[in-house]
C-alpha cells in the first residue's frame, strides 16, 4: 500500500537507499528490545504492568509496521501519551480507591511474604570478626579467631572481584601472607557487594552472612512457610495466616505482622467518608469550603473582570492600551512566584501589608493563624490572580456586540447602567457561561494556590487524620497521600475518584452550556 | 459612534481614570514591593517602597555569588536558583519541543485525513484534558516508580521522567493546530501529491512551512504551561539540585527560615523573563484562552 501511494519517478537517493536497507534490521532490533523489557517486567513479578507494556509496544508495532492506515501513524504518539499519562492514571486511581494501599500495606501478598521469609537473626555466639585485604585488583576476606582484628587469621577467601553475589568457599590461611587490612572506609565502599556474599566454611553446614561492618556469622531465619501460605514464627512456633480482608498476616489471637499487604477493601474508603464521624466532620467542612472558595472566586473575578472589560472598551477613555497591559500584568507573572510574593507580603510580623495596616489602623492581623483571615487572604490572592482572565474573555466577547445597539439606546437617553444591564450583560453571559463553569472547575482543584500559600493551615484540632481549615479537597488528598504520617494512598485515591465524578459532571454542564451558546 | 455627549460624560471619564489609577496602585503594589524588597539590606527589613539604602546582597546571592556582609561574615547562597532556573528552562524547552511535534502530527491526522472514530477520539481527548493531573498524583507516582525500575533515566528524580509526564497534555494544542490547518487550503497539498510527493513529503515540505506561526504559538504556550507546572514536578523531583524553579522557590519561605529578601531577588530574577515571554505572546495566548484553556 505504501508503495502505491508513491508516484515519484526519481531514483532513490543514497540516503533513502541506506534507510530502506536498514528499515527491517532496526525494526527487528526495536521489537527485540521491547520484548526484552516486557520480559524483565514480567520476571520481576509484575504481570499486570508487563501486559500493559506489551499492549503499548504491540500497538506501536502494529501501527507503524503492519497497518496501512496512515492516519494512525500520525495519531499514535499523541493518543498513546494521553492514554498512558492521563487516562490510565485516572483508571488506576479509581482502582487504588478500592484498596487499602498505604505505607503499611505497600506490597503485594507474595512480596510481603517473601520479605518476611528473608528476615533472619544472627546466631550470636558464632559471629566472626572479618577484615578486608587488597590482592592486586581484587580483594580477600579474612576471618579472625578472636574479636580483635589483630588476632590470628583462621580462614581466608580466594581473591574476589566483589562485584556479584556468590557463595565463596573459605580455606585456611596458606603460606602467602595477606596485605595489611583495609580501612573501615574501604569496607563501607564495598558494603553492597559484601552483603551479597555467602561464606562457606569447610566444617560448617550453614554459610556465613554479612552482619555488619566488622562481622560475618551464621543466621537463623525468623519465619518458615506453612503449606497453606501462612507463616510460622520459628522463635515460639506461632502460626500466622494471611487475612485477605485486612491485608495482614495474623495469628489466632489477633497479632498483626508488619509489613501488611495490599488487598481490595471494596467500598470501605468511601464508607469512611460517610460513616466515620471523626473523619466525616473535617471532610464535610473541607468540601463546603472548596465549593465556597471556587464559587466566591469565580463571582468576584467575574464582577471585577467584566467591569474592567466594559470600562476599557469605552472609546472616550484615553490610554486604554496602557491600562489594558497594566491591568493584565498580574496574569503574566508566573503563578508560583506571585503566590509566594503574597505569602511574604501577608506575613504577620514583617510583611508589607501588615506594616501598612499598622500605620493606618494600628492592627496586625494574623493572616496565617486565624482560619477566617486565612480564607479571606486566599480569596484576595485568588481574585488578584484570576480577574485578568475573565477580563480578557469579556473584552473578546464585547467586540462582537454590534455598536448600533448602543447608538439606539443613546438616542433613547439610556444611562450607562441601563446599557450594561439591558444590552451588554445579557449578550455576553451566554457565551461566557461555559467558560465560567470551567473556571469554577479549575478553582475547585486549585492545588497550587493552597499548597504554596497556606499549605492548608491552620489545622483542625484533634482530628484523626490531619486536616487543615483552608485545605480544599485536592490539597487534602495530597496531604493524605504524600505528607504527614501514615500515607494512605487508598483513601486519597477514593477522594480523588469522588472529585473525578464532580469534574465530569461539571464538564457535562459545560458541554450543554456550550451547545446552547452556539445554538 | 455618533453619540452626543454632555457635560456629565466628561465627569464620567475623569471618574473612570481615577478609579483605574487607584485600582492599579492596589493591584500592582505587590509587584513593586517585591522589587523594592529585593534591594533592601537584610531579610527582615521593612521600609518605604523606594528603599533609602540600596544593597545588592540578595541579588548577588540569587546569582550564586557569595556576599561579604558588613560585619565580615561571608554569606553563601541559600539555594541554587540558577540551577533551578536552568532545570526549568531545560525541561520546559524539551517538553514544549516534543509537545509541538506530537500535537502537530496528530492535528494533521485530525485535520487532513479520514478515519474511523475521528470525532469520537478528538472529543474523548478534549474531555480527558479536563481532569487535572493533581487528582491522579498517586497513580502518576506509581507509574514513574515502575518505569524507573526498568528505564532508570525516565524514573523518579529524573528530568526525563518529568518531560515524559508532560507529554500527555496535548489535546488543546492539537485542537489549536487543527484549527489553523483548516484555514490552509487543502488543494496546495493535493497539487504537491499530484507532482509526486508522498504523504509525508506533502506534510513536512508543504503544510508545515505554512504552519510555522501557529507552531511557534503552541511552543510558547506549552513552554509556559510546563515552566509553571507545580504538582507533578513536586512529587517526581525531591533532591535540591534537581528541582525546577516552581518546586524550589517555596523553600525560601519556610516558616523556620524565612528568607524574604533573598526570595524577592530570586523571584524578580526568574519571574521577569517568564513574564516578558508571556507579555510578548499575549496576543496569541488570549486567542487560546477564549478557546477554553485556563492558566494556573
Amino acid at each position: 500500500m505504501a508503495s502505491t501511494m508513491n508516484y515519484s519517478t526519481l531514483p532513490p537517493t543514497p540516503l533513502e537507499r541506506v534507510a530502506r536497507a536498514l528499515r527491517w534490521p532496526i525494526t527487528a532490533l526495536a521489537a527485540l528490545a521491547a520484548l526484552y523489557t516486557v520480559f524483565l517486567i514480567y520476571t520481576a513479578g509484575q504481570p499486570g504492568w508487563a501486559l500493559g507494556t506489551l499492549v503499548l509496544f504491540g500497538s506501536a508495532f502494529y501501527v507503524y509496521v503492519i497497518s496501512d492506515q496512515f492516519a494512525y501513524r500520525y495519531l499514535f504518539p499523541g493518543v498513546a501519551g494521553m492514554l498512558v499519562f492521563i487516562a490510565f492514571p485516572l483508571v488506576y486511581t479509581a482502582q487504588i480507591g478500592f484498596t487499602n494501599y498505604s505505607s503499611a500495606h505497600l506490597l503485594s501478598e507474595d512480596r510481603a511474604r517473601a520479605t518476611l521469609l528473608e528476615r533472619a537473626d544472627p546466631v550470636l555466639d558464632q559471629v566472626q570478626r572479618f577484615t578486608l585485604h587488597a590482592d592486586g585488583a581484587e580483594y580477600r576476606i579474612a576471618l579472625h579467631e578472636g574479636e580483635d582484628e589483630n588476632s590470628a587469621v583462621r580462614w581466608v577467601s580466594p581473591p574476589l572481584a566483589l562485584k556479584k553475589a556468590t557463595t565463596v568457599e573459605l580455606q585456611p590461611l596458606g603460606a602467602t601472607p595477606l596485605q595489611p587490612a583495609l580501612s573501615l572506609k574501604a569496607v563501607i565502599e564495598h558494603r553492597e557487594a559484601l552483603m551479597q556474599l555467602a561464606l562457606k566454611l569447610p566444617d560448617a553446614a550453614e554459610p556465613l552472612r554479612y552482619l555488619g561492618l566488622r562481622e560475618y556469622g551464621p543466621v537463623r531465619e525468623q519465619w518458615k512457610l506453612d503449606p497453606d501460605g501462612g507463616l510460622l514464627r520459628v522463635e515460639d512456633g506461632k502460626h500466622f495466616k494471611p487475612n485477605r480482608d485486612e491485608g495482614y498476616f495474623e495469628s489466632v489471637d489477633g497479632e498483626h505482622l508488619q509489613p501488611g499487604f495490599k488487598v481490595n477493601v471494596g467500598w470501605r474508603n468511601y464508607a469512611r467518608m460517610v460513616l466515620d464521624a471523626e473523619f466525616r466532620s473535617p471532610f464535610l467542612s473541607i468540601f463546603v469550603w472548596t465549593v465556597l472558595f471556587a464559587l466566591i472566586t469565580v463571582v468576584c473575578c467575574t464582577a471585577l473582570g467584566m467591569m474592567l472589560a466594559v470600562l476599557l472598551n469605552w472609546e472616550d477613555l484615553k490610554g486604554r492600551t496602557l491600562y489594558r497591559t497594566l491591568v493584565f500584568l498580574p496574569y503574566a507573572v508566573p503563578g508560583f512566584i506571585s503566590i509566594l510574593v503574597f505569602k511574604g507580603l501577608f506575613n504577620q510580623n514583617f510583611g508589607e501589608i501588615n506594616a501598612i495596616l499598622n500605620a493606618l489602623f494600628g492592627v496586625k492581623p494574623a493572616w496565617f493563624a486565624d482560619p477566617l483571615l486565612a480564607k479571606t487572604m486566599l480569596l484576595i490572592v485568588n481574585v488578584w490572580l484570576g480577574y485578568p482572565y475573565v477580563m480578557i474573555l469579556c473584552s473578546g466577547l464585547l467586540k462582537s456586540i454590534p455598536s448600533d445597539l448602543y447608538e439606539a439606546s443613546a438616542l433613547a437617553g439610556a444611562s450607562p447602567w441601563t446599557n450594561f444591564a439591558k444590552i451588554t450583560a445579557p449578550l455576553i453571559i451566554k457565551p461566557l457561561a461555559p467558560l465560567l463553569v470551567s473556571a469554577f472547575a479549575y478553582n475547585f482543584n486549585n492545588f497550587v494556590l493552597i499548597a504554596l500559600l497556606t499549605d492548608g493551615r491552620p489545622d483542625f484540632l484533634s482530628t484523626k487524620i490531619p486536616a487543615g481549615q483552608t485545605d480544599i479537597l485536592v490539597s487534602y488528598t495530597y496531604r493524605i497521600a504524600f505528607r504527614d504520617s501514615g500515607t494512605d494512598y487508598g483513601l486519597a485515591a477514593a477522594i480523588s475518584t469522588l472529585i473525578f465524578l464532580l469534574v465530569a459532571a461539571m464538564s457535562l454542564v459545560n458541554l450543554r452550556l456550550m451547545k446552547k451558546a452556539q445554538g | 459612534m455618533a453619540i452626543v455627549r454632555g457635560k456629565q460624560a466628561r465627569w464620567r471619564v475623569y471618574a473612570a481614570h481615577a478609579f483605574l489609577v487607584a485600582f492599579l496602585i492596589v493591584t500592582l503594589f505587590p509587584l513593586a514591593a517585591v522589587v523594592s524588597i529585593s534591594l533592601r539590606p537584610g531579610n527582615f527589613a521593612t521600609g518605604s517602597l523606594i528603599p533609602e539604602t540600596i544593597s545588592l546582597e540578595h541579588w548577588k546571592l540569587a546569582l550564586g555569588i557569595p556576599y561579604q556582609a558588613p560585619d565580615g561574615s561571608l554569606l553563601q547562597p541559600p539555594f541554587p536558583v540558577l540551577t533551578w532556573l536552568w532545570n526549568s528552562i531545560k525541561v520546559a524547552s524539551i517538553s514544549a519541543f516534543l509537545i509541538v511535534g506530537i500535537s502537530t502530527s496528530a492535528a494533521y491526522a485530525f485535520g487532513r485525513m479520514k478515519f474511523r472514530f475521528q470525532q469520537g477520539v478528538l472529543n474523548t481527548m478534549l474531555l480527558l484534558q479536563m481532569f487535572p493531573a493533581v487528582l491522579a498524583l498517586v497513580a502518576i507516582y506509581a507509574i514513574f516508580e515502575t518505569i524507573g525500575n526498568y528505564i532508570p533515566f525516565l524514573g523518579l528524580e529524573t528530568h526525563g521522567g518529568l518531560v515524559l509526564a508532560y507529554l500527555g497534555g496535548v489535546a488543546t494544542h492539537i485542537w489549536t493546530i487543527k484549527g489553523y490547518f483548516e484555514t490552509i487550503p487543502v488543494e496546495i497539498e493535493e497539487n504537491a501529491k499530484v507532482d509526486g510527493a508522498t504523504h509525508w513529503q506533502a506534510f513536512s515540505r508543504v503544510l508545515l512551512p505554512m504552519a510555522v506561526p501557529i507552531l511557534m504559538v503552541v511552543f510558547v504556550l506549552a513552554f509556559i504551561g510546563t515552566i509553571i507546572e507545580y504538582p507533578v514536578a513536586s512529587i517526581l523531583l525531591r533532591e535540591e539540585g534537581n528541582l525546577t524553579l516552581a518546586v524550589g522557590a517555596k523553600y525560601y519561605l519556610n516558616d523556620q527560615r524565612f528568607l524574604w529578601g533573598d526570595f524577592a531577588a530570586a523571584a524578580v530574577l526568574s519571574g521577569l523573563p517568564i513574564t516578558l515571554v508571556f507579555l510578548l505572546a499575549q496576543r496569541w495566548i488570549v486567542s487560546g484562552l477564549t478557546a477554553g484553556g485556563v492558566k494556573g
